[in-house]
C-alpha cells in the first residue's frame, strides 16, 4: 500500500513537518492494517448504516427565531471587520 | 455531621439540604476546598468556576428555603470541558481552543441549570476526547485518585476522577465508545452512556456525529437515575433526538429482577486480566442468586467492532474538525496535538476519492450486521453482562505512540457504541492490589430504566469501595 502522505496533509489541510509526515505514514500504516480484518467479513448486499434510530427527514418550520446577536457570535473571532468575519482571500489572480 | 459533605451522593445530598441539615453553600464549599486540596495530584479540573458556583449556590439556598423542589436544586456537579458553557472558557482540552468563551450553554448544561444544579467547573479529558488515557490533554494528564501513578482511563477522565476523589458530588461525560464507561470502570465509578437520541449533544463539541452520546458519572446507581431524568428527552436543537417518552427511572428501580435474562458471551472474557474475569463471574452468580436467568450467547467478534469504530470515528472527526481554521473562533489548525492530526489524516484518507468504499463504506455495512447481531441477541435475553474493560487502569505513559491505545481498552464497549445501545459501568470490587474492577451491562435501545434497575439490584448487594485518597 502506498500512501501520497503530502497529498493527504494537503486535503486535511494541516500545516505539517517533514519528520511529522515520516511518523504520520508509518503509524497510519499500522492502522490501516489494523482494519483490514473488515475484509473478513462477508458485506455483500448488507445495506450500509449511517444512523441507528431510524430517524428520517427531521424538519421544522423555517421561521424566524432568536439566535445569537451579530456581537456574541463575533465575539471569539480573532480578526473582524465592520460586523463581519474577516478572512483570507479566497480566490487569487493567477 | 460525621460525614464530610462533599463525599455525600446525590440522593444523600438532597436529603440534607432538604432537611436543613446544611446549606448548598456550605456543600459547595466543601467541594471547592476539597478540589484546592487535591487539585495538584489529580488534575481532574481544566477550569474551576468558585466565584459563579457560590453565586448559584447561594440563589439555590434562597429557592430552598421558599420551598422549591427542582430535581438537582444546590447540587454541585462538574461537567466536562467539552460542554460549551455561556461565558465560561470551554476548551475541549485542545489549545485549538484555549481562549474560546461560549455566547451559549449546551443544551445539557441548560438542563442541568434548569433543574438546580450548581456548575462547578469543567473537567480535564483527551484533547478533543481523542482517547482513553486523558492524557493526551493539552492540559496535563489527569491522574487516578487511586493511584496517582496510574490513568484514569478516558476520555472523560476528569470527570471520573473528580467523582471518585470526591470532588464534586456528581459529573456530566460524553461518550464515543467507551468514554464514559471505561473511566468509570477505571475510577471505581458509576457511569452509563445512554441510547444514541436520548440526550441532546446540542452544544458538545463533536467528535464523531453518528455514535456521540453525552451521559452521567456518579458514586451511585440511584445519582444516575436523577441526573439521566434531567437530561434525557428530545431536544429542537438536535434533530437526532428522538420524541419519545421519558419515563420515569427512579420509579421501580427496587423492583425483583427475577425471571430477566441476562446473556453472556464468551468473547467478551477473551484477552481480559484473569482477576477481573473472576471478580465479574461472581457478579453474574450474585444476578443469579437475584433470580435472574443467565444464558450464554454467541455475538458478533468484538475485534470487528474496533475496526469499525476506528475508520468511521476517524472519517467524522476529519469531517467535524474542519471547522476549526482560526476564523470564527479558536486558533488556527497548526495548534492541534498530535493526537489530533493523526486522526484527521487518517479520517482524510479513509474519505479519499477512491477509498470512501474501500474503508467507510465497508464499515458502515459491518455496522449493520453487528446492529443486526444485537436485535437477534436481545430476542433471546433481556439485557448483555461482561467485564467493562480488558484490565484495571494502566500506568502514565501507557498511551503515548499507540495509535490503537483507546480501542484496546475500549474493546468490550465498542460494539454497542456502534448500536447505538445504552450501556453502564457499574464497580463490583477491587483487586488484590486495591484497583476497582468495572462491571458492564448493555441493553436493547431506549432500555435504560431496566438497566438502571438491574445495576441498582447489584449494586445493592454489596457496599460501595470509597477511594482512600
Amino acid at each position: 500500500m502506498k500512501i501520497d502522505i503530502k497529498h493527504i496533509a494537503k486535503l486535511a489541510n494541516l500545516p505539517l513537518k517533514d519528520s511529522e509526515l515520516v511518523k504520520l505514514e508509518k503509524q497510519l500504516e499500522e492502522t490501516l492494517k489494523y482494519v483490514s480484518n473488515l475484509d473478513e467479513v462477508d458485506t455483500k448486499g448488507v445495506e450500509p448504516t449511517s444512523q441507528v434510530t431510524g430517524l428520517e427527514n427531521v424538519l421544522r418550520e423555517d421561521e424566524v427565531r432568536p439566535s445569537l446577536t451579530q456581537e456574541e457570535a463575533l465575539r471569539n473571532a480573532k480578526s473582524t471587520y465592520n460586523g463581519l468575519f474577516k478572512t483570507e482571500a479566497v480566490f487569487s489572480e493567477e | 455531621m460525621n460525614q464530610a459533605l462533599n463525599t455525600l451522593t446525590i440522593t444523600e445530598a438532597k436529603e440534607g439540604l432538604k432537611s436543613k441539615k446544611f446549606s448548598s453553600v456550605e456543600l459547595t464549599k466543601a467541594c471547592l476546598e476539597r478540589i484546592k486540596k487535591l487539585e495538584g495530584k489529580i488534575n481532574a479540573f481544566i477550569t474551576v468556576d468558585t466565584e459563579e458556583a457560590i453565586k448559584t449556590a447561594k440563589q439555590a439556598d434562597k429557592e430552598l428555603s421558599s420551598g422549591n423542589k427542582l430535581p438537582l436544586l444546590g447540587i454541585p456537579i462538574a461537567v466536562k470541558d467539552n460542554f460549551c458553557t455561556k461565558d465560561l472558557r470551554t476548551t475541549a482540552a485542545s489549545l485549538v481552543l484555549e481562549e474560546f468563551v461560549p455566547p451559549y450553554d449546551a443544551t445539557v448544561v441548560a438542563k442541568l441549570r434548569d433543574a438546580g444544579a450548581v456548575i462547578l467547573g469543567k473537567t480535564n479529558l483527551d484533547a478533543w476526547a481523542h482517547g482513553s488515557s486523558t492524557e493526551t490533554s493539552d492540559f496535563g494528564p489527569t491522574k487516578n485518585p487511586w493511584n496517582t501513578n496510574l490513568l484514569p482511563g478516558g476520555s472523560s477522565g476528569g470527570s471520573a476522577a473528580a467523582v471518585a476523589a470526591n470532588e464534586t458530588i456528581a459529573a456530566i461525560g460524553s461518550e464515543t465508545a467507551g468514554s464514559i464507561c471505561q473511566p468509570a470502570s477505571w475510577c471505581g465509578v458509576v457511569g452509563l452512556k445512554p441510547t444514541y437520541g436520548r440526550v441532546s449533544r446540542y452544544g458538545l463539541i463533536a467528535m464523531a456525529s453518528s455514535l456521540d452520546r453525552a451521559g452521567p458519572l456518579t458514586k451511585t446507581v440511584k445519582d444516575t437515575a436523577q441526573i439521566l431524568q434531567v437530561l434525557a428527552g428530545r431536544d429542537e436543537l438536535d434533530a437526532t433526538t428522538l420524541p419519545k417518552e421519558v419515563p420515569s427511572y427512579l420509579s421501580g428501580i427496587d423492583e425483583s429482577i427475577k425471571g430477566k435474562t441476562i446473556g453472556v458471551s464468551d468473547d467478551y472474557f477473551e484477552g481480559v486480566e484473569r482477576e477481573t474475569v473472576e471478580k465479574v463471574q461472581e457478579s453474574i452468580k450474585t444476578l443469579e442468586k437475584l433470580g435472574a436467568k443467565i444464558k450464554k450467547l454467541k455475538l458478533f467478534e468484538p475485534k470487528y467492532a474496533i475496526a469499525v469504530y476506528t475508520i468511521l470515528q476517524r472519517s467524522e472527526v476529519s469531517s467535524n474538525l474542519g471547522r476549526y481554521h482560526g476564523i470564527k473562533y479558536g486558533r488556527d489548525r497548526s495548534y492541534f496535538g498530535s493526537e489530533a492530526k493523526r486522526r484527521i489524516m487518517l479520517g482524510t484518507y479513509a474519505l479519499s476519492a477512491g477509498y470512501y468504499d474501500q474503508y467507510y463504506k465497508k464499515a458502515e455495512k459491518v455496522r449493520t450486521l453487528i446492529v443486526e447481531d444485537f436485535i437477534k441477541a436481545f430476542k433471546k435475553v433481556d439485557l448483555i453482562v461482561s467485564p467493562s474493560t480488558p484490565s484495571v487502569a494502566l500506568p502514565l505513559g501507557s498511551s503515548i505512540n499507540h495509535p490503537m491505545f483507546g480501542e484496546m481498552a475500549d474493546a468490550l464497549m465498542e460494539p454497542s457504541s456502534i448500536a447505538g445501545l445504552p450501556s453502564m459501568n457499574v464497580p463490583c470490587g477491587l483487586t488484590k492490589d486495591g484497583l476497582p474492577i468495572g462491571f458492564q451491562f448493555v441493553g436493547p435501545q431506549f432500555s435504560e430504566k431496566l438497566l438502571l434497575n438491574v445495576a441498582y439490584k447489584f449494586e445493592q448487594t454489596h457496599e460501595r469501595s470509597v477511594c482512600e485518597i
